[in-house]
């Protein structure tokens, strides 16, 4: 077990380094797979993450909605095509990675889903991003409750710096003006599931600010739990935090997907083998972004069809 | 165990027995720049101030050359700078306070604030009578102009920053256009349209109305760079709640920006707190104290220390100065409360 978490520390640091490093990486490999013997053929150890992390059969879970799905979905700033032909299904239930070097259109594409991309003044779209079997983008649809459904953590923690940490959980509500019952109860719940109940419950009228990276991070992932979304998109949201941070929002991400459809992007192969079951690999040649790969986490890591996805994952470019 | 005996020291400061070369540049600026004016006929405070300027320059200039290099003597001679600028700024700025303090302390005592000036002549002393008419007049211009103002200003910044709409570049222009507008202008404008071509008289609210056209500019353009500065993470973690544009305005962009805001209608007060010469147009002057702003003569601080200055006797010329103390006493409470109550929430780092 040992050798196999050293191998995944050079493999991660190859993903960032140059290909040489990448390539020392490679050489490690064959050694891991005499080590684990008893698990399918592994090219690399990000496959042993992936398979090894634990998954619930979906049909045991209860989840609400009927999932979201992209249907040729193109999108372009000015004149230039920045992402071509996408199509994908996010399952009820599951976590999807995606995944792909910078400027690949991974976050212009999670911003279409809960149509955020029209903030940009040159952006436009084609395509259907169906949620529920309704088009986001028909004429007619009220956006702001698409975006209840749809809920955002972005990459930067971003509390409401004049509101406290109780108020920022509660902000949706009061945001999209919807009246509850027993609001105490709902903050306790979404701090408990957002992984931050412990750390926060006797300073909850403290401000937002006050808290950690990690911790802001988390009180964000609460503020967009408390609206019940059915899908939570999540933008790198561990790239600004450490490890330990990273660790408590990846149990969190794995919570969450009991009840909710979770997309995640993210620079960290570590984290996409971790914990998601399913990824999508993005890249872009110079021209527009398109889905290269979508498939099981455990395939996309262990045993991918396209060549350029296998180079991407063992850290031959990007 | 051996115990640590460490005495806390600075090391980078510069030791006493090493700064006898300061001391004797120092002595030896204060002597030369002394005896070039003895022997010159450079005279008089300005000559001794440039004299002072060249050799204090000169001096750092070569002491550090001598000492150090080259480098060293061009950061001496830009200390040197920096610090004759700041004296520059700061000795104006001063000799005001001085002034005003010296001729206005002598008439500020409580009765001032409890009487006005109807039964009192020009001349008598200055236990006489006071300048609540003066101040009632301007607490009112000055709030009718912000409550007035503050909206307005506000609801064109969000235009330009949130909105964004069509005609955002115009309304900027605009903004910035009127805040060049001279204020005897504003007056004239208030003048011509509200009295003349309207038939109304003189009173506060029209004075408040001029005040307002010279305020709007002011709040508008502070509070754009205030929104400007709101990180576009927030407007965003707002929609993406499922907000409307407005609903994340009024709950998030406006609470993160308030200090900001209220520092926006602070300089808009500080524009036209002492402005005299739309007043003079429009507030028709009083001696007597109105407490009503929409109807009859008002006075103001700044009217009261013109007119009092114009009558040209020695007591009303004490009485001008006291106007001025009085209206940067209370300018300088406002500031001070609104810094207070627009001090930033949420910050513990």
């Amino acid at each position: 077990m040992n050798s196999e978490n050293t191998n995944i520390g050079d493999e991660n640091e190859a993903n960032n380094k140059k290909d040489e490093e990448g390539k020392m990486s490679q050489i490690n490999t064959p050694g891991v797979e005499k080590s684990n013997n008893a698990q399918a053929v592994a090219p690399s150890s990000l496959a042993s993450v992936a398979s090894g992390s634990a998954r619930n059969k979906p049909s045991s879970r209860i989840i609400t909605g009927s999932g979201l799905e992209a249907r040729n979905v193109h999108a372009w700033f000015g004149k230039k095509l920045v992402l071509e032909d996408i199509t994908m299904d996010f399952t009820p239930g599951t976590v999807t990675a995606l995944i792909g070097p910078s400027g690949c259109g991974k976050s212009t594409f999670i911003r279409i889903l809960n149509r955020m991309h029209e903030f940009i003044p040159s952006a436009s779209l084609a395509g259907e991003v169906i949620l529920d079997g309704q088009d986001v983008y028909q004429a007619g649809v009220d956006v702001t409750k698409i975006r209840l459904k749809i809920g955002m953590v972005f990459q930067k923690p971003n509390p409401f710096p004049s509101m406290t940490i109780k108020e920022n959980v509660l902000s949706g509500l009061k945001l999209a003006q919807i009246k509850i019952e027993n609001p105490e109860e709902l903050l306790q719940r979404c701090l408990v599931r957002a992984g931050l109940w412990d750390e926060v419950k006797d300073r909850l009228d403290e401000y937002g600010g006050a808290l950690s990276g990690g911790q802001q991070q988390r009180l964000c992932i609460a503020r967009s739990l408390a609206v019940d979304p059915e899908v939570l998109l999540m933008d790198e949201p561990c790239s600004a935090l450490d490890p330990g941070s990273t660790l408590r929002i990846e149990e969190t991400i794995r919570e969450l997907a009991e009840s909710m459809t979770v997309v995640i992007v993210t620079h960290n192969m570590q984290q996409a083998a971790r914990v998601s079951d399913y990824t999508g690999f993005f890249l872009s040649d110079g021209g527009p972004g398109r889905l290269i790969e979508l498939a099981t986490t455990t395939q996309i890591f262990s045993n991918p069809k396209e060549k350029r996805t296998e180079d991407y994952v063992t850290g031959k470019f990007g | 165990m051996t115990i640590l005996a460490a005495t806390p020291t600075q090391p980078w400061k510069p030791k006493f027995a090493n700064l006898w070369p300061e001391f004797l540049g120092v002595l030896f600026t204060i002597l030369a720049t002394l005896s070039i004016v003895a022997v010159t006929p450079l005279k008089g405070k300005l000559g001794f101030a440039l004299t002072l300027i060249v050799v204090a320059t000169v001096t750092s200039a070569v002491v550090s050359g001598l000492r150090k290099d080259k480098r060293a003597a061009t950061n001496s001679v830009s200390t040197v700078f920096i610090y004759v600028a700041a004296s520059l700024v700061l000795i104006p700025l001063i000799s005001l306070l001085y002034e005003i303090l010296r001729l206005g302390l002598g008439g500020l005592s409580w009765g001032i604030f409890t009487k006005d000036m109807s039964e009192t002549a020009s001349d008598s002393p200055l236990t006489e009578g006071g300048l609540l008419h003066a101040v009632v007049g301007t607490l009112y211009i000055v709030l009718i102009a912000t409550i007035v103002s503050a909206p307005i200003g506000f609801l064109a910044a969000l235009y330009i920053v949130e909105v964004k709409g069509k005609f955002a570049s115009i309304v900027r222009f605009f903004t910035q256009a009127m805040s060049g507008v001279p204020s005897i202008v504003a007056g004239l404008f208030i003048y011509a349209v509200w009295m003349i071509g309207l038939g109304n008289s003189y009173n506060a609210a029209a004075g408040a109305g001029a005040l307002t056209i010279l305020m709007i500019p002011t709040v508008a353009r502070t509070a754009e760079e205030v929104l400007k500065l709101i990180p576009d993470d927030l407007r965003e973690a707002g929609l993406a709640l499922g907000a409307t544009q407005w609903r994340t305005v009024i709950s998030i962009i406006l609470p993160a920006a308030r200090s900001g805001l209220i520092t926006a209608v602070i300089l808009g007060v500080a524009r036209v707190a002492g402005e005299t010469a739309p007043l003079l147009l429009t507030i028709g002057g009083a001696d007597a104290l109105n407490l009503n702003p929409i109807e009859g003569n008002s006075s103001a601080l700044p009217y009261y220390v013109w007119k009092n200055y114009s009558l040209g006797n020695p007591e009303s010329i004490e009485r001008a100065w006291l106007g001025v103390l009085v209206l940067m006493i209370m300018v300088s409470i406002l500031f001070a409360s609104a810094r207070y109550f627009g001090r930033v929430r949420g910050q513990s780092r």
